[in-house]
Formats: structure tokens, sequence, C-alpha cells
């Protein structure tokens, strides 16, 4: 036992160092949102001297709502576009006979591989030619597309692992296709539907790229776009950017904080193919 | 109807009806994954044959004279270059820290789950926010890195750390492992927690203990888990964009270029979209090749390993 003590000490600081290390850049951000411009430059260190919720204020009034709603917007439809499309493909793919099914599923599963430079320029391209160029909507499209292949190869997976014989008794009883996808297949698989949720919110809700790409007009950008426009019109204001940068965040934070074993166990699910 | 039976006999005719029903499943999924991703892959390969800004209707055909000029080109090679640095880098850094993060929470009991939660929170950020937060840590004047530099008696390695060619690689490379190797940790760590604690039992008898026990039993209990890993760094270290983009733009001059960002480059900022899309193929060709090299050098028999699992 004595010589275990100070095995335990020495876990202790090396896992202190590390919570330094990838905790202290979040409360650094937190104390500054707190701070004046003044007070940022001469105590980047320390507690902040008053509380000033003038970088707030900022960034309420240089449209932070606006890139919150279009983030909630775009996310929450590419979200339901993809759980849709992807767990009716999944029951098709897990539970029906059809002539394309393995061809048509590794065709899904090639995306995964993809990476989403190589369809850069023609998305940039169709997206004018469709006019949505500029417009929050256009990025629906490529965040459900590039969503699609995780979530069918993961909801695929968990739809065969439900016994046959379910399916076989409703149809007997001469339940429909769609009936069975929808009160069977659904209702029996909301773990695998959740993390394939959570996954894809995290991406679309992060993504950059394909905003970056088709939207440069202020009032349709989403958050992350936001955030980078935000800093580079307001360079001289660091409190007020980290301010904008933390609020960005919060949302996913907040349901990280209330639901955090589905997060980690969500992306290391997400991972494994990904 | 066809009845179940029926259905077993037949297993591989196909019933009309049951196609049809497959077919209006598939298809949402198919037209969407098709027009934004199929059908786009083409194009880029399509156009990668022609010399296009992209914004005039003006395109010609020069069959393979991108390539010609991609292979030759320095920025290129010198992006590709960075790239692979970045490989090694995420598979050398990042995967070992990842497992040592991994073994200091199993190895503490209290506290291990606070500690999780706070190692975790950079996998939340945007990739975008945690540009910009560290484009404020580094800065020359105002930031935190020179700050502590100078605290602990350092002040001559203060230096505008994204500002130099020197040292913005490397700097970009931090932050790229500070994003990056929480995900490793709980990889392994979920993979650790499926090794049954029998078998630690039983090798403990053997004499398998400490470190061990760490390389007798866990780490090769993992190796599914660690190539897992190491598949994900490199696929992803090869299509890296946002973070060097947000930080430097590549810049100072092309020191910190990733094939991504030249492409990006050449194509969006310069309009030469035909050469921008030579450029996207031959990222998606050292992708799958290095994929494929990847794939066999670690091509081995884990079944037995399995079992014992």
């Amino acid at each position: 036992m004595k010589q275990k003590f100070p095995l335990k000490l020495a876990l202790y600081a090396a896992a202190i160092l590390f919570l330094i290390l990838f905790g202290f850049p979040f409360v650094f951000t937190l104390l500054s949102s707190f701070k004046t411009k003044m007070d940022y430059m001469t105590n980047l260190w320390g507690f902040p001297k008053t509380i000033f919720l003038g970088n707030y204020v900022t960034i309420v009034r240089k449209g932070f709502f606006t890139y919150l709603t279009n983030s909630i917007f775009v996310t929450m439809v590419s979200l339901a576009l993809t759980l849709a499309f992807s767990s009716m493909a999944g029951y098709a793919f897990a539970k029906l006979h059809f002539r394309l099914n393995q061809i048509l599923f590794t065709l899904f599963l090639v995306g995964m591989m993809i990476p989403v430079h190589t369809t850069l320029i023609p998305i940039y391209q169709l997206t004018k030619w469709l006019k949505l160029y500029n417009q929050t909507t256009a990025l629906i499209g490529p965040y459900v597309s590039f969503t699609l292949p995780l979530s069918i190869f993961v909801i695929t997976n968990y739809f065969k692992t439900i016994p046959e014989e379910l399916r076989e008794a409703a149809l007997v009883d001469g339940c429909s296709h769609f009936r069975i996808y929808l009160q069977i297949m659904l209702p029996l698989s909301i773990p695998a539907l959740s993390t394939v949720a959570i996954v894809d919110f995290l991406h679309t809700w992060n993504e950059f790229m394909y905003s970056f790409i088709l939207i440069d007009d202020p009032g349709k950008m989403t958050l992350p776009l936001g955030v980078r426009f935000f800093a580079s019109s307001e360079t001289a204001d660091l409190p007020a950017t980290l301010t904008c940068l933390l609020c960005a965040s919060l949302p996913v934070m907040l349901f990280y904080f209330f639901s955090q074993e589905n997060v980690i166990n969500g992306l290391a699910a997400g991972a494994v193919k990904g | 109807m066809v009845t179940n039976s029926q259905k077993l006999l037949y297993k591989k005719k196909y019933d009309p009806k049951e196609q049809r029903m497959a077919f209006l499943f598939v298809f949402p999924a198919l037209a969407v994954y098709g027009l934004y991703n199929a059908f786009c892959v083409f194009m880029t390969f399509f156009y990668s044959f022609h010399k296009w800004t992209g914004i005039s209707q003006k395109m010609d055909f020069i069959g393979i004279q991108n390539y010609i000029n991609a292979f030759q080109d320095q920025g290129l090679m010198l992006a590709l270059r960075n790239n692979i640095i970045l490989v090694v880098v995420s598979l050398g850094v990042q995967i070992p820290l990842g497992m040592v993060l991994a073994l200091l929470l199993a190895s503490i009991g209290r506290g291990s789950k606070f500690f999780r939660t706070v190692y975790f929170m950079p996998m939340l950020l945007s990739t975008v926010a945690t540009g910009l937060l560290w484009t404020y840590l580094y800065d020359p004047y105002f930031g935190l890195i020179n700050a502590v530099l100078n605290l602990i008696g350092l002040s001559s390695w203060a230096t505008a750390w994204l500002g130099q060619t020197k040292t913005a690689l490397g700097a970009v490379l931090v932050v790229i492992c500070w994003q990056y190797t929480p995900q490793y940790m709980v990889l392994l760590r979920a993979g650790m927690a499926g090794i049954p604690e029998d078998i630690y039992e039983a090798a403990a008898l053997d004499g398998a203990i400490g470190v061990r026990r760490f390389f007798m039993i866990t780490l090769p209990l993992l190796s599914g888990t660690i190539k897992t890993c190491a598949t994900l760094s490199l696929v992803g270290s090869l299509k890296y964009f946002d973070l060097i983009y947000v930080m430097t733009k590549g810049g100072p001059g092309n020191a910190t270029d990733v094939m991504a960002t030249y492409m990006y480059k050449r194509g969006f900022v310069e309009f030469n979209m035909g050469y921008g899309s030579s450029l996207a193929i031959f990222m998606l060709m050292v992708s799958l090749i290095l994929t494929t090299i990847f794939r066999t050098a670690t091509r081995r028999d884990y079944s037995g390993l399995e079992a014992a699992k």
C-alpha cells in the first residue's frame, strides 16, 4: 500500500496537467467574454475586473441570432431528411429482396471514402444553376447527401439485428411494408437512430466547407461562417469575438452536458466507419 | 400474396412487388446521393480535362494537360509534403497520446468521469471556433502562449507563431492534435472497456502485471481498435482543410498549405476550376492509394484475437 500512494499521486498530477491543456482554453474564453477590450489586453489571465456584458450586447447587435436561426433551420431540416431517407433505404437494404441490393449498398458505402473536396466545384456550379447560391437552403442537399452513407450503414446493420419473425408475422396479417417500417422497425431502432442523429447533428452544426463556398451573404450564414465573418469584421474586438464563438458552441456544449454518454457512445460508434 | 414458405423456396427469384417496394424505399436517398455525390464526382472528373475558369461558358478540352501541370506544380508538391507530415503527426502523436489518456482514465478511479468530460470538450467545438480561439492564443502581442513563455522565463522563445514560415506548420499541427486526440481517447477507452476482466486475471496468474500487462494483453487485444483509429486518422488528415484555412489560409506564403487548401485557392480564389478539378481528382487518388496501401500493410489475421475477446 505504501508504494501505491505516490503512483496514484503521479497519475492525478498527469490527469490535472491534461485537464489544464484541454480545459483551460474554454475557461479562458468564458472569462474573456466578460472583459472589456482594455481589461482583456492588460489582464489576459485573470478574472475580469468587472462583469462586463457589453460583448454579449455586441454579438446580438451584429446578427448572432440570424446565424443561430439559420443554423437551427439547416441542421433540423437536414437531420430530419437524413433520418427519414436513411432509415427507409436501410429497411430496403436490410429486409427486402431486390436485384440491386448489394450494388446500391456498396455505392453508398463508397461515399464514406470520398473527400468532400472532390465534389466541391460541381456542387458550386449545380447550386448556381439551381439559383440557390447565397440561400441557406442551398446547404440542405449537400448536408443530407454527405451524412447519408454513414447513416445508412449504421441503420442497415441495426435493422438486420431485428428478428425476421416480427416482420413475417406482420406480413401474414396483411400489414404493408410501409406500416412495418413505420410501426415496427422505427420504434425498435431508437438506439441506432439516436446514434445517427447525434453524429449527423454535430457534423452539420459545425460544418464549414460547403457553407463557405455556397454562401457569402451575412444574412444567410450559418454559425461557423458567421463567427468567422464576425471575427474578420471586428478584428480589434477580441473579447467580443471570443464571446461570439463561445455562444456559437453553447448549444452543442449544453447538449453534451445533458446527455454525455449518448454523445460519446454515438461518436465512438459513428467513427468506426467514418 | 406470396407465402413465406414459397418465398424461402424461391429465395433467388425476386418478387416483382417487393422489388417495386424496395425501389420506392431506396429512391429518396438514392436521388439526393446520386445528384450530390455520384454525379458530382463524375463532373469533377469531366471538368478536370478542360481549361475552364468556372464562371464563363467557355470550356476547352485539353486532355490530360491539367494533370501534367499538376505533377510539375511546386505548390502542389509542397502541399502534398505538408499533408504527409500531417498524416505522420496524426498517427504518431494523436493515437499514442489518446492511448495515454485512455490508460490514465482507466487507472484513476475517483473523478475519472469528470476528467473525461473535460478532455472530450475540444471535439465539440466547430473547427472555425477552434481555429479562431487558437489564433488568439498564438497572438504575438496579446496571446496566452507568449504570456506563458514570458512568465516561465522563456521570453526569448516568444514569437509570432503563425506568422513565420519556420513555426507556422508546427503551430497548426499542435492545434490539430489538441482537437482530435480526444476522439482517439474515446475510441481506445471503449476498446479497453471491451476486454473481459478474466483475461487480465488469467494473465496476472501468469505474471503479466503493470507494463507487461499492457504490452502483452491490452495492446494486442486493442489492435483492431488501433487500426480503426489509424484509418480514421489517415483519411481525415488527407482531406484536412478547415482549421488550416481558418488559422493561416495556407500561409505565410504557402508554408502551411495542404492539398485541400491548395485546391480551394486554385479553383475558387483564382477561378481556375478546370485545374482545381484535376487537383481534386489528384487528392482522391492519393487518398485511395494510401488507404489501400495502409489496409494491405496492416491486414493480419485477427481472428484468433477476436475469438479471445
